[in-house]
């Protein structure tokens, strides 16, 4: 059962994937992102990961989409007449990189692991306990990176 | 569902995303194969933190998914600023960004 939810979700993972490199139209592209980021929630369920599954959903897919949709409509999506540029050395390099991960994970040693993560209460006192620092330095990363889209915006709007 | 196979599914999913980065002229669509990128090197980190028992590595993904978010949030306003200049969207036309 988990391996058949585990092969169809990763064909639907790569499926949407491929969809989104080659799709002509960027909106059908957007939306096929979602379906790659949902399937990937669903890896995460199944990796005994539930809260990682939630943030996924809502933060992620719910934002991009939003934020990609949002800047298609307002920059327009003209799509040009040829959408590759070189499009065989590049997926030459990118096969190159997959065989090349693909040989090191052949490396790995296939002994059994642990094939369990805690609850998302481990993981908030995690986040508030040992990892207190890198959480309020991403606050303001993020506040730094809501000024820059801001100011970004700000400047066309002026000239 | 072994941890050697869902690495295989992420680094494939990697080297789609990396397709798209090298080869689409829309920078909205170059944007959306580096979010492929990323989503494939979370799922990376979750798999070897799920085989392993490390609860670092959710948090590790977790912080990976905030940044992402936040890096789209300004690549999409660069890409609205390009949207006026005369070399639109297409990167391959966008070859004068020397001010």
């Amino acid at each position: 059962m988990r391996d058949a939810a585990f092969w169809s979700l990763s064909v639907l993972l790569l499926g949407a994937a491929a969809a989104v490199v080659t799709a002509r139209s960027l909106i059908r592209a957007a939306f096929a992102l979602a379906g790659s980021l949902l399937a990937t929630a669903a890896l995460y369920l199944l990796l005994t990961s539930p809260l990682l599954a939630a943030v996924q959903v809502l933060l992620y897919t719910g934002g991009v989409l939003t934020l990609v949709v949002f800047a298609l409509v307002v920059a327009g999506a003209n799509e040009p007449a040829a959408r590759f540029r070189k499009p065989l050395p590049a997926g030459m390099l990118a096969l190159a990189v997959f065989a090349a991960l693909a040989s090191a994970i052949g490396t790995l040693p296939a002994g059994p692991g642990v094939g369990g993560l805690e609850s998302g209460r481990d993981v908030g006192l995690a986040l508030f306990g040992d990892y207190l620092v890198p959480f309020e330095l991403l606050s303001v990363l993020l506040l730094a990176a809501v000024f820059g889209a801001l100011l970004l915006a700000r400047r066309e709007r002026a000239s | 569902m072994t941890a050697p196979a869902l690495l295989l599914v992420a680094s494939a999913l990697f080297s789609i995303g990396l397709f798209g980065v090298l080869a689409r002229r829309h920078a909205i669509a170059v944007l959306l194969s580096i979010e492929l990128m990323f989503n494939a090197v979370n799922l990376a980190v979750v798999t070897v933190a799920w085989s392993r028992g490390w609860l670092a590595g959710v948090v590790l993904a977790l912080f990976g998914i905030a940044i992402t978010v936040a890096e789209i949030a300004v690549g999409l306003a660069l890409v609205l600023l390009a949207s006026r200049m005369p070399g639109r969207v297409l990167l391959d036309e966008l070859s004068e960004l020397d001010g």
